[in-house]
């Protein structure tokens, strides 16, 4: 299984009222559960993001339910309304229970 | 038979492919500007080059797929930079030594990636940069070498190949490669495998054609590692070497081998002035 | 050129799912649905839907069915659900907004098995429905193992 690490890109500072871009992206391997092992012919288990969250101070900004059709490393990218300062948190949900989180500060100015 | 194969060898079958006539679209236009530096994907080839001009990979390639290697977050092998950068930082091997113990910054290291593979004295022969790296591991670290495609040393060739980017590829070209690159332009031009086919078949003689859904590149090498949709992941140049040998059904040469290296020269001289795109996004 | 065979089952999509768990917000999923018209009635309830009013930016050829890039927006849309009519199993991804949310849009990438439409379903915040669709081709993955 590969390393599991998260990015996400988010404006440091931005005005209150500000229109913002936020793009993330895990390395994960999205693993079908369709596909065979070459050696032995036996389907792999499948293992995937289920589930992304992105939340502003504890308020869901955005949420993806997520099936093995999005291609492996996820992407996904939107935008959110700076309403102050404050901390968006970030969750990819493992098919095998694991949760991946990262957190970024935005300031006002 | 994957689909491609079937094109290729209805192509060798009926003797087309030198002749592939259809009318293909060329390289595109776009200038690659990535994170506000422009890079050369277009130049004047060196003397004595079968090609006019040379072009990157990348002049080739769908809008959709250029637009994630100009934008660093936009593409997807940088997250295998940023787990290179944890190696380099951290220690291993009976040393227990990180990589920037002894070298700093990894931008000591610019450049490096633009004159592979380069000659070793020691070794009596030039060295990929993958070489380089287990040497530095086993020799100086005191640990365990990377296997060619392992994940670690795909995340360490392509963080080390990143502080190149935008320098033109420029390989040693005259005294002891000279051979090596003599070595590697014989295997490119020598038809090998079930499909009986070269290298230059396909990269030299039908570049910027379509080969069935496929628009033919050069087969330029300035990008590796590169991130292929096809692979869901980073892969190394004889990694790519190999894929095309088994396409004309040829038994491909080890990873790391001589052949791959000459050919790797070779190619590296065939490309010279293309900026180093390291890691680079392909279909 | 046209393509007229493709063989991309190693791509493997699709199969059974976990249910989205969670958070107020949490999506409903498509993936229990077998069909593409399964999938729609689940997100919707069974209620109409209205052609138009989604935005569903997806390139016309993709390269690579492996990373297919999509762009969705449907103003005043609380979730969007995506499809992929060709696929082994329809279930793409179902967004869904908050109030911090400055538009009703987002960006992925996707894997498509062949040449298919892809179905963007929004729930708009008025309980209403909307569905466009939107064909892309896909090419076989370039040469090379």
């Amino acid at each position: 299984m590969a390393k599991v690490k998260p990015r996400v890109k988010v404006p440091r500072k931005a005005e209150v009222g500000e229109v913002i871009t936020i793009k993330t992206l895990i390395s994960h391997p999205m693993e079908s559960g369709q596909r065979k092992d070459k050696k032995t012919g036996e389907l792999i288990p499948r293992q995937i993001i289920n589930r992304f969250v992105a939340s502003f101070e504890g308020e869901t900004v955005f949420e993806a339910a997520v099936e093995p059709a999005v291609s492996a490393n996820p992407y996904f990218s939107f935008d959110m309304t700076v309403p102050g300062p404050g901390t968006l948190a970030f969750e990819w949900h493992d098919d095998d229970g694991s949760v991946y989180a990262q957190e970024k500060k935005i300031k006002i100015g | 038979m994957t689909p491609i194969k079937t094109a290729i060898a209805l192509f060798a079958g009926t003797g087309l492919v030198a002749g592939l006539a259809v009318a293909g679209p060329g390289p595109d236009e776009d200038q690659l500007v990535i994170e506000g530096e422009t890079l050369i994907t277009e130049v004047a080839a060196p003397e004595d080059h079968p090609l006019d001009t040379i072009y990157s990979g990348w002049r080739f390639r769908s809008d959709e797929t250029q637009a994630l290697e100009i934008d660093d977050f936009e593409n997807p092998a940088m997250v295998a930079v940023e787990y290179g950068l944890d190696l380099w930082d951290t220690a291993a091997g009976s040393s227990e030594k990180s990589c920037a113990d002894c070298h700093g910054d990894v931008d000591s290291l610019a450049g490096l990636r633009a004159n592979m593979p380069k000659w070793n004295e020691a070794a009596g022969q030039p060295w990929s940069l993958e070489h380089w790296i287990n040497w530095s591991i086993t020799e100086h670290q005191g640990a365990e070498p990377w296997k060619w495609e392992s994940e670690e040393m795909l995340a360490m060739t392509a963080l080390i190949g990143l502080q190149s980017r935008g320098m033109p590829m420029t390989v040693e070209t005259e005294g002891p490669m000279a051979d090596w690159i003599a070595r590697g332009k014989e295997l490119y031009y020598t038809r090998v495998g079930q499909l009986d086919m070269a290298c230059n078949q396909c990269h030299e003689d039908n570049w910027g054609q379509m080969i069935r859904a496929d628009h033919l590149s050069q087969g330029m090498i300035n990008g590796f590692p590169t991130y292929r949709f096809k692979w869901s992941g980073l892969g190394s140049l004889h990694r790519r070497f190999s894929g095309c040998m088994k396409n004309i059904r040829a038994k491909p040469y080890k990873r790391g081998s001589d052949e791959f290296v000459a050919l790797e020269a070779y190619l590296a001289a065939r490309g010279a002035g293309l900026s180093i795109e390291t890691p680079a996004v392909r279909n | 050129m046209t393509m007229t065979r493709r063989d991309f089952t190693r791509l493997g999509l699709g199969a059974a799912a976990v249910a989205a768990t969670g958070l107020g917000l949490a999506p409903r999923p498509a993936e229990a649905a077998g069909t593409v018209e399964e999938a729609i009635a689940a997100f919707t309830g069974g209620a109409e839907t209205t052609e138009g009013g989604i935005d569903l930016g997806a390139p016309e050829i993709a390269e690579n069915g492996n990373t297919v890039p999509i762009e969705v927006a449907a103003e005043g849309a609380a979730a969007i659900m995506l499809l992929a009519s060709g696929n082994p199993s329809p279930g793409v991804a179902t967004f869904r907004f908050g109030k911090l949310a400055a538009a009703s849009a987002a960006s992925t990438r996707i894997r498509l098995a062949q040449t298919q439409d892809i179905v963007a379903v929004a729930e708009m915040k008025d309980g209403s429905f909307r569905k466009v669709s939107r064909t892309v081709k896909v090419t076989i993955g370039g040469c090379g193992g």
